[in-house]
């Protein structure tokens, strides 16, 4: 067990690694003078400065010397400087890491819980009415995209009922503390959450179903039924905990999708997370700020499958006890 | 007076099933503690009666005609409540695949207490006390240790015995057994026949026991019913049924089933050695990541033999003994690790790239499956003349041949034009021994060619492999774990075990007098040798 | 092939799904016959309502275009890009399956790190990155769209060629002397056919949602009319003219809706062993 998990890490700082030297081979493909790109739109048009960016990150060196030294700043925790908002990128991303974590996380459980009951109560209905009702429904928000989801609960309501804020992270200037700014952010919260995990929550429902018909179909169950037991302890006992296997191990491969989704959830509802950070990053050329979001936002993704992947081994024994 | 009776039973499959009904016209009686079985091929309707007993059909069948009556009332009539109180606690069951049957993310323990927990008995302490004593009962070694396992660390018998002592908690007065054994080697079989057959003793509890092996009906039944495409054809006491049977299909049955003792033999041993194999060894290493150690097994382990010109060597052995891993090795669709296999002066273990597929088309491979064997995307015509093809043979000249293989197998030529799912399963083996011959080999490696067929079929194919040799002058390598197989079509026999060959030698001498003790247990767990004897004084053979 | 496509035309969502399908590739290439002038340009006064002027059935946007033309242009550029890209995803992903399935042992591992490589990395992100380091214009926001959807592809070539390459008729292949090469194109592949249509269904309906979803963040081509940029264009006019965005959302909605239920349709129908009876 702690064998497995710990050759999950090393896995995990491996692809960490080989995340950095994409960045810096992104740098230097893209056209035009890699410190120019690391420049971004701020310092391009003055020299020195340029120059003084090849010095240190040894530009004129071998491309191997660079990635060098440019991994070897990572690994402290430089990921470089944004000129464009005169703060060094780590710092600025260390800011907006709490409200990303806060708004994938919810979204992530809201969508795994959520998915998984409307997955278990459809295929207890297979071929009835409330499972053609939650099929349709997980159906629909697979195919919309996110960001249209996300205008549209906003005009609906923020705007027209007026229910809920619309944007942002807390009531600007309201200066909330204690148990009243948990309220305040957790309302907040409740849009970009809902939007980001509907379509997971559709993801992980029609995975769900799946699995729990297959199982349904295997041979323990028929031995489960020839003991006698309630059909609802057989659904309970044999059938859903073989069934979220796959569905577990289908959570870890989505964490990706789920903090990639963070940058249109976040643009829309103006929620101050590196998502955000990363569409203004868009729209300044801010090279540095963009590569420290995609590091940062790929950390997470490790993160997430780590915790998918303990789950898995605390619910199955087979690798629990082999491994 | 009778446990279980069941009158005039119907049961209906879904619509566009190759019948309307799964079985009809049933009528068969259960009297306490005895031991029933049916026997029948697949597709029989063998299973289906017992399943309708327990109200545990497939999906979309189900009974529409007749009466289960048990304990004075009609089963069919019951709510699904009412039905749930009489499974596990009156009738319980055992499965086919111990290894699907129970639940891989439940400790045995549990598995077993819960049957208790279904009918609201005992209290969890109680529960696992007698899931304890219950594994004790049905002799798994070492209870205390696996009642806290998990499914996937047991042996396939050590599962099916957890299975039974999951049947037997509440003492039930019926065990329907459904293909218990089959998914088992023969001695693990033997020991299961002989769990059952003790338990049925001491409990006096009744048992239906299906299966498809006539051996083992003769081993267990007390009475015998048999099947045929969803009628019952023929039932009554166990020397009935198997000594003088009255219906031509279970006549029919009962001579297919070939004998233990040998048959016509011939020593080859004057003829030129065709494979001269030496010192093969193969070692497998799974696991073994950045953090944990290997598991060695030894699949091959110095295997050494010459098979002569002519000649068909049987290897047997259990599940794991390496018998199959000898055959692909010598293919070298496994590579071996070490040991020379020589054939007509050349080391087909060390040869590679074109010089390895030059060589190859001389040794040739029938197996197992005909489900999974023929290509189900090409029709006959192109899986039978692929190889020539890829040998430089012109495309009109192969085709021409592959419908000459194909009326030497015993098929119509026009086969060619139509798709393997077209064609029963021994049709399908008819062709894989075509594929076989299409490239004019010297030897022919057999892996359990016949073990998936019924044993009709089994026979004819059995039969057509013979004629073929024979006529093709084939020198033969027939892997099976079937004695009574080897028994018929081999002149030597090589048993394995663990890798190594344990003995090897003319095949009446092995069967009649096995000098080593691994081959005699193996003789001894074949089932249904008295009853040949029986047999062989009624018939006449 | 008759049986399935039985099996498919029984399924009414999947027929609904392919009748929607069709109709919005009749729009994609007969409408910019019929409405040649280019969606850039201004018709009208802006902010036009739907229904509220002859000639202009959608309305205008923000600088006055016409939101109707500019929906049959992004019919075009959506069908295309989740075509094209996911033939390049194809492309990418069922060599290497394929490769790391068969030969497995050192070839399968390091193509299998190689994809899960990029399957962990967040593909959201990464396209982004591409795109906004590259310039992005179509060529490149197909090969950023393919880039980061090969990874499923290859993992299911994978398990299906690991599972196909021990069937028996696989290994009679091997002994009759077929080359690798033949034997993967005309005994494995074509039976991993199946599940390989389904999954391309499907991404092309991914595709289509990633590329209105660049679009929408300004990472679309600068000449082309898209959905997504029309939505993100009208993003900032929300609370004044939401129709805007409802409209074009409502497109990519129907569209992606018709290919996934052809994908399940195509998925009940070529694979059907969950109707399959025991004895």
């Amino acid at each position: 067990m702690i064998r497995f998990i710990l050759a999950r890490l090393v896995k995990a700082v491996v692809i960490l690694l080989a995340i950095l030297v994409l960045n810096f081979t992104l740098i230097h493909m893209a056209p035009g003078d890699p410190a120019a790109v690391m420049a971004g739109e701020a310092g391009a048009t003055d020299e020195q400065f340029l120059e003084d960016l090849r010095r240190r990150f040894g530009l004129d060196q071998p491309f191997l010397v660079q990635l060098w030294i440019y991994v070897k700043g990572a690994i402290q925790l430089d990921l470089g400087y944004s000129y464009r908002r005169g703060m060094p990128v780590a710092e600025l991303l260390w800011d907006r890491l709490p409200a990303t974590l806060l708004l994938t996380g919810t979204a992530f459980f809201i969508s795994i819980i959520l998915g998984v009951i409307a997955g278990v109560a459809a295929a207890a209905r297979q071929g009835r009415w409330g499972d053609t009702i939650i099929s349709t429904l997980a159906l629909l928000f697979y195919a919309t995209p996110l960001f249209w989801i996300a205008l549209m609960s906003v005009l609906l309501f923020s705007v027209v009922l007026g229910w809920l804020p619309g944007f942002g992270y807390e009531t600007v200037g309201a200066n909330y503390t204690g148990i009243e700014r948990v309220i305040d952010i957790g309302r907040h919260l409740i849009l970009p959450a809902t939007t980001l995990g509907l379509f997971f929550t559709a993801v992980y429902m029609r995975m769900t179903r799946a699995s729990m018909l297959e199982v349904s179909r295997l041979d323990f169950v028929k031995t489960a039924r020839a003991k006698g037991l309630k059909p609802r302890v057989i659904q309970r006992r044999h059938i859903l905990r073989n069934a979220l296997l796959p569905v577990i191990t289908l959570a870890g491969l989505q964490a990706g999708q789920i903090v990639g989704g963070a940058v249109l959830t976040e643009t829309v509802f103006a929620w101050p997370g590196i998502g955000r950070l990363m569409f203004e990053a868009i729209n300044q050329r801010d090279y540095n700020v963009l590569l420290g979001v995609f590091f940062v936002s790929a950390a997470m993704v490790l993160l997430f499958n780590l915790i998918t992947d303990i789950i898995y081994v605390l619910v199955d024994p087979r690798i629990r006890i082999t491994q | 007076m009778s446990l279980l009776q069941i009158k005039d039973l119907a049961i209906a499959l879904p619509k566009g099933a190759d019948r309307p009904h799964a079985v009809e016209q049933i009528d068969f009686d259960l009297a306490p503690g005895e031991i029933l079985c049916i026997v029948g091929e697949s597709g029989s309707g063998k299973s289906m009666s017992a399943n309708a007993v327990m109200g545990l059909l497939p999906e979309g069948v189900r009974p529409v005609k007749g009466e289960i009556v048990f304990d004075g009332t009609d089963i069919l009539g019951q709510t699904e409540d009412q039905m749930r109180a009489v499974r596990g606690r009156d009738i319980g069951m055992i499965f086919q695949e111990p290894l699907s049957a129970l639940n891989p993310l439940m400790r045995v323990g549990a598995q077993i207490a819960e049957v208790f927990e279904a009918h609201g008995l005992l209290s969890p302490g109680e529960r696992q006390k007698r899931a304890l004593e219950l594994l004790r009962e049905v002799q798994l070694p070492d209870p205390e240790k696996a009642i806290r396992a998990y499914p996937f660390q047991l042996s396939g018998g050590q599962r099916q015995r957890v299975m039974i002592a999951m049947a037997l908690a509440l003492e039930p007065r019926i065990l329907i057994a459904d293909e218990p054994t089959t998914a088992l080697d023969v001695t693990t079989q033997a020991q299961i026949l002989k769990l059952i057959e003790d338990l049925r003793q001491k409990r006096g509890m009744a048992v239906i026991f299906i299966t498809h092996d006539f051996g083992v009906v003769a081993d267990i039944a007390d009475r015998v019913i048999v099947m045929e495409k969803g009628l019952i054809v023929e039932q009554g006491s166990v020397d009935d049924v198997l000594l003088r049977s009255k219906h031509p299909y279970t006549q029919k049955l009962v001579r297919a089933i070939p004998g233990i003792v040998a048959g016509e033999k011939h020593d080859f041993s004057e003829a030129p050695v065709i494979l001269k194999v030496d010192g093969l060894t193969k070692v497998f290493t799974t696991g073994g990541g950045f953090f944990s150690k290997p598991r060695v097994v030894r699949a091959l382990d110095d295997v050494s033999f010459d098979l002569y010109t002519g000649e068909t060597i049987g290897i047997v052995g259990e599940s794991g003994s390496g018998k199959s891993t000898c055959g692909r090795a010598l293919v070298r669709l496994l590579e071996p690790d070490s040991g020379t296999v020589e054939m007509a002066g050349v080391d087909m273990a060390k040869l590679r790239g074109a010089d390895l597929r030059a060589n190859r088309r001389k040794i040739q491979m029938i197996f197992q499956d005909p489900f999974s064997s023929l290509n189900p995307r090409a029709r006959v015509g192109r899986i039978l003349s692929e190889g020539q093809i890829a040998y430089g043979t012109p495309r009109r000249e192969a085709l021409a041949r592959a419908r000459e293989l194909l009326s030497l197998v015993g098929l119509d030529a026009s086969a060619v034009d139509r798709f393997p799912h077209e064609f029963s399963g021994g049709q399908r083996q008819r062709i894989g021994i075509a594929r076989a011959l299409a490239l004019d080999p010297d030897i022919i490696i057999a892996d359990e060619a016949v073990s998936a067929l019924d044993v009709s079929i089994q026979a004819q194919v059995l039969d057509l492999l013979a004629d073929l040799k024979e006529r093709l002058n084939l020198s033969m390598l027939f892997i099976t774990h079937d004695l009574r197989v080897a028994a018929q079509v081999c002149d030597r026999i090589m048993v394995m075990q663990h890798g190594k060959v344990v003995e090897i030698g003319p095949a009446d001498r092995v069967l009649m007098a096995p000098e080593h003790p691994y081959t005699r247990s193996l003789l001894d767990a074949v089932p249904g040798k008295e009853y040949e004897e029986a047999l062989k004084k009624v018939v006449g053979q | 092939m008759i049986k399935a496509w039985k099996r498919f035309a029984q399924n009414h969502g999947a027929v609904i799904g392919l009748i929607i399908l069709l109709l919005v590739v009749l729009v994609a290439v007969l409408g910019p016959m019929f409405f040649p002038q280019s969606p850039w340009r201004m018709v009208n006064r802006p902010f036009l309502p739907p229904f509220a002027v002859d000639g202009v059935p959608l309305g205008t946007d923000a600088v006055g275009r016409d939101v109707l033309i500019g929906l049959i242009h992004g019919a075009r550029v959506s069908l295309m890009v989740g075509l094209v890209s996911t033939v390049v995803a194809l492309l990418i992903g069922v060599p290497i399956g394929a490769l790391a399935g068969f030969f497995g042992g050192w070839v399968d591992d390091a193509l299998m790190r190689f994809t899960e490589f990029f399957q962990t990395i967040p593909s959201f992100a990464l396209a982004i990155v591409l795109l906004a380091i590259f310039q992005p214009s179509l060529f490149y926001i197909i090969l950023t769209i393919a880039i980061v959807s090969w990874p499923p592809v290859a993992r299911l070539v994978r398990g299906e060629v690991l599972s196909l390459r021990t069937r028996e008729y696989v290994e009679a292949a091997i002994l009759s002397g077929q080359t690798n090469l033949q034997i993967i194109l005309r005994q494995v592949l074509p039976n991993a056919l199946p599940p390989i249509i389904v999954l391309a269904s499907l991404m092309v309906a991914t595709a289509i949602l990633l590329e209105s979803s660049l679009s929408f963040l300004g990472l679309g081509d600068p000449n082309v009319m898209s959905w997504g940029y029309m939505i993100g264009a009208a993003r900032t006019v929300l609370r004044t003219a939401w129709w805007l965005s409802f409209i074009p959302g409502i497109a990519i909605l129907l569209t992606v809706l018709a290919l996934n239920l052809i994908g399940e349709g195509l998925n009940d129908a070529l694979n059907p062993r969950l109707t399959r009876r025991s004895e």
